[in-house]
């Protein structure tokens, strides 16, 4: 199939701006189409764009699709596809050597492991909708709460000393914000890459109770001793996947629930439907929304096409995450849908390895933001609210909401 | 129903734990895939089948 039988030829970027919940109406084309299409990536390579749910989970599953091309990247125009991996860079890594090291990490996150530290995340969330209460509206939601909260629980995760949680917090901030200018993305940059060799290196010295001490003991054991560099580039990749997600998801979705009051009252009247909610959130959102990006290393048969060693794929988890086949009224939020076979966390080998954490962090602001602030609304008409288009990770810049003082609880 | 997984290629995502809690668990020292039940009782058989689904790394086969 060429190129040019298919309507579309670019990657499709563009949302439609009066529905800024849905994916670019394109994809709904490239699902109905016969095959894949071969499209136009802006990163300089032509790829063929994977939208249905099925195709999605044959592309993520398949070893002989490698990940070491960064995820998103051909979004980027200079995304340099052919750099070299850095040691540690678990996202970029196939095989044995990815199955190593994700299990060294695995311990951290399991199930167990994490519904330990619902507790905290609990009072995490409560001290946050406390602040908020102490004040009055409006307040931005994004740099009050939603930013706070994930920052917070990867430092307790991380074990970084109290005393320099603020500092850290900040400039993670400026790094993963997209307010930020080139100049101080760069000093920020390096401040957290500063920051996390110091914490390596102290945890090395010192291992404590804490992930890192742990991961470093763990590996120390298994004869598989890991270098500063990997530790700092695993703990970055922690940081950046753990924090940046989890406050897009925050804050994009209380703004969607609160265009969707009949679903919102449902949550409210019953906290404990927060668990399939989150689920519902993330696949109505898939905010990893430009997809993931793949290279054949073998022969790879998708459906009827055969995909030759070399070429490119992106399997678009936000296309299949509104596959109408898998997902009755895809496009329609439903907070009992029960989606937990979404594609927001990935499929495969890579699938987020912090899931269910995650989870357990939107379960807890889900089931306590609206409970406490039942009049929180949005502070601003909905025109003016900010969506990070073209940022790797989707979300809104800032979320002005206020609430009234009655609230108080 | 006799339900199989494959420790090897398990990715400990925990889904299985999630979706099927009394018949799926994970090691404490890796994470990996513990089967709690061989041929889970007919009220499991509907949790397990989803594990299954939701497996990323298809470790858990069943059989009917």
């Amino acid at each position: 199939m060429s190129e040019t039988t298919i309507g579309v030829t670019s990657f499709p970027t563009t949302r439609d701006s009066s529905c800024p919940f849905d994916p670019p109406a394109e994809y709904a084309e490239l699902r109905a189409q016969e095959g894949t299409a071969s499209l136009a990536c802006p990163v300089g390579v032509n790829a063929r764009v994977v939208s249905r749910y099925a195709d999605v989970r044959a592309v993520l599953s398949d070893p002989n699709l490698s990940s070491h091309a960064a995820p998103s990247t051909h979004v980027v125009a200079d995304g340099q596809l052919d750099r070299p991996v850095a040691p540690g860079s678990l996202l970029h890594m196939d095989g044995p050597d990815h199955a190593r090291l994700r299990r060294l990490l695995t311990p951290e996150f399991t199930v167990k492991r994490i519904q330990a530290m619902r507790p905290y995340i609990q009072g995490l969330v409560d001290d946050h909708v406390d602040a908020l209460l102490a004040r009055t509206g409006p307040v931005d939601l994004v740099q009050d709460f939603a930013l706070p909260i994930p920052s917070l629980v990867i430092c307790e995760l991380l074990g970084v000393d109290y005393g320099d949680r603020d500092r850290f917090q900040e400039q993670t901030a400026v790094l993963i914000g997209t307010n930020s200018d080139p100049e101080a993305l760069q000093r920020a940059n390096a401040e957290v890459v500063g920051f996390m060799t110091q914490l390596v290196l102290a945890k090395m010295a010192a291992p404590g109770d804490d992930l890192l001490g742990r991961l470093i003991v763990r590996a120390r054991e298994n004869g598989q001793e890991l270098s500063v560099e990997e530790l700092v580039t695993l703990g970055i990749t922690l940081l950046i996947a753990g924090h940046e997600t989890t406050a897009n998801m925050i804050g994009l979705s209380t703004l969607a629930l609160l265009r969707q009051p009949d679903q919102l009252a449902a949550l409210r009247a019953d906290p404990g439907l927060a668990g399939t909610a989150v689920d519902e959130m993330l696949r109505y959102l898939s905010i990893v929304h430009f997809g993931v990006l793949r290279q054949a290393t073998g022969g790879v048969t998708i459906g009827d096409e055969t995909i030759k060693a070399g070429e490119w794929l992106v399997a678009a988890l936000s296309a299949g995450n509104r596959d109408e086949s898998v997902f009755p009224d895809p496009d329609r939020i439903d907070l009992r849908r029960g989606a937990t076979a979404h594609l927001a966390f990935g499929y495969g080998i890579h699938q987020c390895l912090g899931q269910q954490l995650a989870r357990v962090e939107l379960q807890e602001v889900f089931a306590r933001l609206h409970q406490r602030i039942p009049t929180l609304r949005l502070a601003v008409p909905f025109e003016e609210v900010e969506f990070k288009d073209h940022a790797l990770v989707y979300g809104v810049r800032a979320l002005p909401v206020t609430w009234d003082v009655e609230d108080d609880r | 129903m006799k339900v199989r997984v494959d420790v090897d290629a398990c990715v400990g995502a925990g889904q299985c734990v999630l979706a099927a809690p009394d018949v799926f668990d994970q090691r404490d020292e890796d994470g990996m895939v513990v089967l709690l039940v061989e041929d889970p009782p007919a009220e499991l058989e509907a949790a397990t089948e989803h594990a299954a689904l939701l497996c990323p790394a298809l470790a858990i086969v069943v059989e009917k």
